[in-house]
């Protein structure tokens, strides 16, 4: 039988079934047998066990996405130079100028961002 | 290893990358009030590229294992959004210093938004051009919320984003089944695979419509339209300028090259749908402008319905008729940035002046800008001597020769409904009383570069249109070996 058939996944199906019949059967159990206590503290939302502090809706400096942003980009240069690294001797100076030209651009976005002052928390403003 | 001749084959996408970052490096270092350098750079780039396109030219072929096809079409579209970006970037120099905008960042955008149009005109592969596709609106989401301050702007930046994104999922969704059902994502290989008989054709439909969608939507017909007004509106005009151009012209580029590279016998199967679209399109935008009493967003409708005389030359399924899309996406581009242009000066600072009525006795208080958006708006009517005119006449009469009467008669009553509009713009100009409380200023000597360079561009294509309208036809008839 060729995987492209339909029946092919019939093993799938039958563990997505699986997986909704547990999970649902946990949930309906547990509804039905579970004793149910409702007071203050627990409709409160959770916050790491403590007392919750203040609304959630609060306002966040920019610089925290930037920085989340930066990382982002530096984490895909690493997922990147990986594959590069392990076929390196079968690229040749080919391979070797390309990643030197892809490194030298994002060197080139890390120097605006850094002489942009996203880096630079103490300083107010630009 | 790719060798030189094709690496020459991408040069006006290198250049204008290599002259992007360079603006984004040398942003940091120049001082405040020494920017304008950046725009000259900007220039500069953008007309490396353009003789870069001619360049590449001379030694038309496909690279990079047929990744990329130089031939005509991808010329013409080349040079095309190479211009866009270079009167762009003149018409913004004195918009960003009135509203003390950033300018390294706007300029290296504009330079990388060209490139992604570039690379879509010129690529003959599925994942390229989606990749051309992502360039050129990421650039453009940023660009449409220049205004940072303004509510309006980011309404448009965040709309455009949200909506764009999903149509470029579309787009994609469309590519991924386009593989599955023809096993490649190139289009010589697809349409290979469609004549024979070894496609899933119920597949390859699902997959077409859905990169229809997402095509669709970047061009701005109906019904994906309804982005267009409010993003339009909210860009910092001369933002808006780009958008409904160039962005646009690269989407038409690629729309023309996978329709009639891909699909056999394009007109039995997507006939209906692309009139359909074009009829809706021309419409809606010209009915919905009728009554809008902002300038930016009467010529966002307009844009619409632009979009849609452009379907109705697809619609003929002929190289005549891809011709006529491309000679009238051309002369559409230079009237477009050249009345947004002027939208932009008058504005004022943060975009004050934009109502219909702030036009009022603009004649008499500035005989030179009224002039000019009076032969911009004459072009977007269709007027004769105007590119405008001989774009309408070309795209009607492939629709006629296709059989297409009754669409070619409902395209031009639309042209006549569209003439209202526009003309009203130009009696408010001239015969009302000019209103004091309206403040302009002087124009700059870059504006009236773009305004210039624009209206004869416009003049040139309705007056003279035989050379392009001859390269545009030669290079329609898409390479299909």
């Amino acid at each position: 039988m060729s995987p492209s058939y339909p029946e092919a996944y019939f093993p799938i199906l039958l563990q997505v079934g699986l997986a909704v019949l547990v999970a649902g059967g946990v949930l309906v159990t547990s509804h039905l047998l579970g004793r149910r206590v409702r007071n203050k503290t627990k409709d409160s939302p959770y916050e790491c066990g403590i007392t919750p502090v203040g609304d959630a809706r609060g306002r966040f400096s920019v610089k925290f996405y930037l920085v989340a942003v930066l990382f982002i980009l530096f984490d895909v240069e690493v997922v990147f130079l990986f594959p590069w690294a392990v076929v390196f001797r079968e690229l040749g100076l080919f391979g070797f100028f390309s990643m030197l030209l892809y490194m030298a651009l994002i060197l080139a976005g890390f120097f605006f961002v850094w002489k942009k002052g996203v880096l630079d928390w103490a300083k107010r403003g630009r | 290893m790719p060798d030189s001749a094709q690496i020459l084959r991408l040069l006006p996408e290198i250049l204008l990358s290599v002259f992007g970052t360079l603006i984004m490096v040398l942003d940091p270092l120049t001082g405040r009030n020494r920017k304008a350098l950046l725009g000259v750079l900007a220039l500069v780039g953008a007309y490396c590229a353009w003789i870069g396109a001619l360049v590449s030219y001379a030694n038309p072929g496909p690279a990079f294992g047929g990744m990329v096809t130089v031939d005509g079409f991808a010329t013409f579209f080349r040079l095309l959004v190479c211009a866009i970006g270079f009167l762009t970037v003149l018409a913004s120099m004195s918009y960003l210093e009135r509203n003390e905008l950033p300018q390294g960042e706007y300029y290296a955008l504009v330079l990388f938004g060209v490139a992604g149009q570039s690379l879509m005109a010129v690529s003959g592969e599925l994942v390229l051009i989606f990749l051309g596709l992502e360039i050129s609106s990421i650039s453009t989401y940023i660009l449409a919320g220049f205004l940072r301050e303004d509510a309006k702007s980011n309404e448009a930046s965040l709309k455009y984003f949200f909506l764009g994104s999903f149509a470029t999922a579309f787009f994609l969704y469309g590519v991924a089944l386009t593989y599955g059902a023809t096993g490649s994502t190139k289009l010589v290989v697809i349409r290979q695979a469609m004549e024979g008989k070894d496609a899933n054709v119920v597949l390859a439909v699902i997959a077409g419509a859905l990169m229809f969608v997402g095509l669709a939507f970047k061009v701005s017909a109906a019904p994906f339209q309804v982005w267009t007004p409010d993003v339009y509106q909210g860009a910092p005009s001369p933002v808006t300028a780009y958008l409904s151009t160039g962005p646009k012209a690269a989407a038409f580029a690629i729309f023309l090259r996978i329709f009639f590279t891909t699909v056999p016998q394009t007109g039995v199967m997507w006939g209906w749908l692309l009139w359909t679209c074009a009829l809706l399109s021309m419409t809606i935008g010209n009915f919905a402008a009728l009554v809008q009493t902002d300038i930016k967003r009467m010529l966002a409708y307009s844009s619409i319905a632009h979009a849609g005389y452009v379907l109705v030359a697809f619609t003929s399924c002929t190289p005549i008729g891809a011709a006529a899309a491309m000679f009238y996406l051309a002369a559409y581009a230079f009237m477009n940035l050249g009345a947004f242009t002027v939208v932009s000066h008058l504005s004022g600072r943060r975009e004050q002046y934009v109502a219909i009525d702030h036009y009022a006795g603009l004649g008499r208080r500035r005989p030179f800008l009224a002039a000019l958006l009076t032969i911009f708006l004459l072009s977007l009517v269709g007027i004769p001597l105007t590119g405008g005119f001989f774009g309408k006449f070309y795209i009607f009469r492939a629709a006629v020769n296709a059989d297409l009467l009754w669409l070619a008669v409902l395209g031009l009553l639309n042209s006549a409904v569209a003439a209202y509009y526009y003309l009203k713009v130009i009696v408010v100009m001239y015969m009302q009383e000019p209103k004091e409380e309206v403040t302009i200023e002087p124009v700059p000597a870059t504006l009236a570069a773009t305004l210039v360079l624009a209206a004869g561009a416009v003049f040139f294509l309705g007056v003279y249109p035989g050379p392009v309208l001859d390269f545009a036809t030669r290079s329609a008839s898409f390479s299909r070996q």
